[in-house]
């Protein structure tokens, strides 16, 4: 398996090899399936909506449906103008959608198409919108695309206005819908009005009816997303998938953004409820007192398992600091992190995590691969990999078991329904975690040291 | 059945109902079951299908073993093509040479912004280099994606100083996503290369009597390893496949092998084409999917040699696997016979699969291909009356000479014509319509508003497509399976192919699950009220 890795590290600057990033158009895809009754739609060539609508089927188990403006030749030379018009009129004539969010691709950036200006000249029916984003694939990652699609829908959408509610805007992150659910279940309890964008919840986990919707109950709804000006703060969780909406609706509408790291671990959910607290006044329920501490309660138990372990952890950039903060409060060594996405405050971020508790010898790094993170780990090995799927051949190049977390995981079923986030997030983050280690104890272990009480 | 078609295409508009009347088709209702293929998809329209470089890098080159590929472009492209096609290998060695599998691996130039603004051919040399002095690879292969040539970077001419600069093998495929309409596009432009670049350039001779090369078979679910297994048992070398768990080592010496067999028509066809110019080696058209399909395919190989004690082992081998396996076939014909099924996959499958459902008594009511052309439909005949558009026109389309050392005749125009007498078609592909019932539908390039409605009206037991449709067509209650990636199980090529699919297809339909979808609730009144006077 991976015969060719080997631990001698060669300089590269050129070649790419077993990436931990995917491109734009799949996220902004992703964020566009969480607004109710929206059809995500790709202007580029088929082939990038057919891999995205792939990926993201093979990650949720659920359909994907989007459309594309289908390029040929032609429309790579003459522009793709009359493709989205006719797609437009196809998509609202047949699909029937209430919005149609446009995503650009590599083609139609490096060909120039002004989408502003062709959607300016597209009739759209009378009820119904028509939004873009641009999502050039030869910059960012599928993180940068989702937060770009947010924004799109912001800038097309939402409305100036004096008139504030107690309304709460909240950017959840490349999370999965067993995510937002969590989130709105804390932001319920603790008495929090809000809109969340996206919301992919009751989309790509829609229940099993017997009869297929094409928009099914989930998602943001679009006046919602018009009122978002009225809201008196936004909650960004995430540092790459959700600041830079936030930002973006500071300077559209002047509302205020609350940045916040990913609720995952302890102390980012105890931040994360606090500020629930102080946006509602309300007092922090007894019962998510309680799940706070049968997690800390869980974490003292599972200790011996989890103390000292040096785990390797790789994906989305803020995933991987969310999974990092916890590993280090169960006193794990995060001896690697790396995401494929650019942005220098991942390894800012990160080494503030690792002198947090003192950690030495850890790397972080950004714009790096699973290719070079193997290598480290030929050199410097670890006991635990987490991550998505793609890291399962070194895992067991190197047989150590693969905790899987964050985005795409191809290879599993039901992850997407389960929480990382909050409390409950972090109780299943732990038996994840733990149950990896000790199975691995289990198969691995001299037949007379098996134990049949641990 | 009309009426099922009209009923269908009456929801268009005027427009995509032009375009779409073409497309879909009941058999038997014109006297002349024509369809039209390979054609644009019109934008908007929720199509299956996918890229030039998805045919040329995902289908056709992708599962080469040996090359080492550089998807020259923005990471997305390259991403997704790894390992997400099952087309199994494993590194071997074969006389000596070994064929080390590089299939672990994705390799992208990820091309950033200043790559498009100043050109990437520079990052392209820089990521060679790399992957020579890292993995020195036999060789590599480059493949372009969109934004590639809009730019202009010279791939071609960097494979050339590729090989000068390393001494190894490097070919340039440009196979941008916007060409043509389809896959199909890019299985062209792939067939080309492979026969202009590798095709020739071995010598090393097949050992036995009778060798044959596998065209159009890519090792998904390890179905080339179950064809190339009974082949050896009925004591025929397999020279090379095109490409399932092959390697550059063994298809530079394909022009050596005295048959080809062709399994999927639609990507490999030139190839098939090119070596019978080329090289004189006839093709035939086979079918390994099916039991029926497959003792006809082994059958018709035999006549191909002509060889009594061949043809004897070929039958003995034959009655043996259909033994083997005869009482599992019999429970699972009990099981299923009578159901019936739609099929849309590429561009081949589609015909394949419906032998195949034929052992076991499943009627195809519906078939549709991805992006197959008229020949895959109608058979080969019609090639002459299909008119190159403006979009295939853009594909480019090689003519091969002899070869000089290597063009060679197996057969005398005698020996083909009394094969012919015996049935054994050479260089021809029948297609799909010939095999299909009276009133089945086809569809062309068959979208998601189609899939649903045809599913609604014909309510097919099973529906086999691939995962963009999978959990569509679930969610509203029929079992959907996918002939793409055999939903992960598999070979189903072969005999013992034939009862591994069967049986997950009974799985499919039996899962208890399928019973609990209704709620208890929502079959009970909600209230439940008493008559006056009662207690």
């Amino acid at each position: 398996m991976l015969d060719f890795t080997t631990n001698e590290i060669k300089e590269r600057s050129a070649l790419r090899v077993n990436p931990a990033k995917t491109c734009q158009p799949v996220g902004a895809m992703y964020a566009a399936l969480g607004v109710h009754k929206c059809l995500p739609h790709s202007h580029g060539s088929q082939g990038c909506c057919a891999f995205h609508r792939m990926f993201l089927t093979r990650h949720f188990k659920d359909p994907a449906m989007a459309s594309s403006s289908s390029f040929t030749e032609g429309a790579s030379v003459f522009g793709g103008g009359s493709n989205l018009k006719v797609a437009s009129k196809n998509i609202f004539d047949i699909y029937k959608p209430d919005i149609i969010a446009v995503h650009t691709t590599c083609l139609s950036e490096t060909i120039g198409d002004d989408l502003n200006a062709l959607i300016t000249d597209i009739e759209i029916p009378e009820g119904k919108y028509m939004v873009h984003c641009n999502t050039p694939s030869y910059n960012g990652s599928h993180i940068t695309g989702f937060s770009n699609m947010i924004s799109g829908f912001i800038n097309y959408l939402s409305v100036k206005t004096d008139k504030k509610s107690d309304k709460v805007c909240v950017f959840p992150g490349f999370v999965n819908p067993g995510d937002m659910r969590e989130y709105k279940r804390l932001l319920t309890k603790l008495k929090v009005p809000f809109t969340m964008l996206p919301d992919t919840s009751g989309v790509m986990d829609s229940p099993m009816t017997g009869k297929f919707e094409m928009y099914p109950k989930g998602g943001t709804k679009i006046d919602d997303i018009k009122q978002l000006g009225e809201c008196k703060n936004s909650i960004a969780l995430g540092k790459f998938a959700s600041e830079p909406s936030g930002e973006v609706l500071k300077r559209k509408c002047g509302v205020e953004p609350i940045n916040l790291p990913l609720p995952m671990g302890v102390d980012a959910t105890d931040k994360f409820i606090m500020t629930l607290q102080e946006l509602s006044k309300e007092e922090v329920p007894s019962d998510i007192e309680e799940e706070r501490g049968q997690l800390v309660d869980i974490m003292i138990d599972i200790h011996p398992y989890t103390y000292g372990k040096k785990v390797a952890i790789y994906g989305d950039p803020d995933t991987v600091l969310g999974i990092a903060a916890f590993a280090l409060e169960l006193g794990m060594i995060p001896k690697y992190m790396i995401t494929g996405t650019p942005g220098g405050a991942f390894e800012r971020l990160g080494k503030e995590l690792l002198n947090r508790y003192a950690m030495e010898d850890c790397v972080v790094k950004v714009e790096s691969d699973l290719f070079e993170l193997h290598q480290w780990m030929k050199n410097d090995p670890v006991d635990l990999m987490i991550g998505g799927t793609h890291g399962k051949a070194v895992a067991r190049a190197e047989g150590i078991p693969l905790v899987r977390m964050g985005f795409p995981i191809i290879d599993r079923y039901i992850h997407s329904y389960q929480p990382l986030v909050g409390y409950r997030g972090a109780i299943r983050m732990a038996e994840l975690i733990t149950n990896a280690i000790m199975d691995y104890q289990d198969s691995h272990c001299d037949e007379k040291d098996l134990e049949m009480v641990m | 059945m009309s009426s099922v078609r009209d009923h269908v295409l009456d929801q268009y508009n005027s427009r995509v109902y032009k375009n779409r009347k073409e497309h879909v088709i009941t058999i038997g209702e014109k006297e002349s079951n024509e369809v039209v293929a390979n054609t644009r998809t019109i934008p908007g329209i929720i199509t299956q299908r996918g890229c030039c470089y998805a045919g040329c890098k995902g289908v056709v080159l992708g599962p080469i073993k040996d090359a080492l590929i550089i998807v020259h472009g923005p990471i997305g492209c390259s991403y997704y093509a790894w390992g997400t096609r099952r087309h199994k290998a494993e590194s071997d060695v074969r006389d000596g040479e070994e064929a080390k599998s590089y299939l672990e691996y994705c390799f992208s130039t990820d091309m950033q912004e200043s790559d498009i603004v100043f050109g990437g051919e520079k990052k392209l040399k820089q990521a060679i280099t790399e992957a020579v002095s890292i993995f020195n690879p036999p060789a590599i292969f480059i493949c372009s994606t969109c934004p590639v040539g809009l730019i202009g970077d010279d791939i071609h001419a960097v494979a050339k100083w590729a090989e000068e600069e390393y001494g190894i093998k490097c070919i340039g495929f440009s196979c941008e996503g916007y060409k043509g309409v389809s896959q199909s596009a890019g299985h062209h432009i792939a067939n080309n290369q492979l026969i202009r670049y590798i095709i020739g350039t071995g010598d090393k001779k097949p050992k036995k009597q009778y060798s044959v090369n596998i065209l159009g078979e890519y090792n998904i679910g390890g179905d080339g390893w179950e064809v190339e297994r009974l082949l050896r048992r009925c004591g025929i070398e397999v020279v090379s496949v095109f490409t399932g768990g092959t390697s550059v080592r063994d298809i530079k010496n394909a022009h050596l092998a005295d048959l080809n067999l062709v399994q999927c028509h639609r990507s490999i066809n030139y190839v098939a084409d090119m070596m019978y110019e080329k090289y004189g080696i006839d093709w035939i058209k086979v079918n390994f999917i099916g039991t029926e399909s497959c003792r006809k395919s082994l059958t018709e190989i035999g006549e191909y040699f002509g060889d009594e004690e061949l043809k004897k082992r070929i039958q003995e081998v034959i009655t043996d696997e259909i033994l083997n396996n005869a009482d599992e076939m019999q429970y699972l014909k009990s099981k299923l016979k009578g159901k019936t099924a739609a099929l849309y996959v590429g561009g081949s499958r589609s015909h394949h699969y419906q032998t195949l459902l034929k052992d076991f008594g499943i009627r195809t009511v519906l078939a549709g291909y991805e992006f197959a052309h008229r020949d895959d439909y109608e058979g080969r005949e019609v090639l002459p009356d299909i008119k190159p558009d403006a979009d295939s026109k853009n594909i480019e389309s090689i003519t091969v000479e002899q070869d000089k050392k290597y063009y060679r005749v197996y057969l005398t125009d005698e020996q083909k014509a009394a094969l012919v007498e015996k049935g054994v078609k050479l260089n021809y592909y029948e297609g799909m319509f010939k095999e299909m019932e009276e009133g089945s539908i086809i569809t062309d390039d068959l979208n998601h508003f189609e899939t649903e409605e045809f599913i609604n009206i014909l309510k097919p037991d099973v529906f086999f497509s691939g995962i963009k449709d999978k959990f569509v067509v679930q969610k509203g209650g029929t079992l959907c399976r996918q002939l793409h990636s055999y939903d992960y199980s598999g070979p189903y090529a072969g005999f013992q192919g034939a009862v591994s699919f069967g049986k997950d297809i009974l799985m499919g339909l039996s899962t208890p699950a399928w019973g609990l979808v209704r709620a208890p609730w929502k079959k009970v009144p909600v209230l439940s009220a008493t008559l006056g006077g009662e207690e």
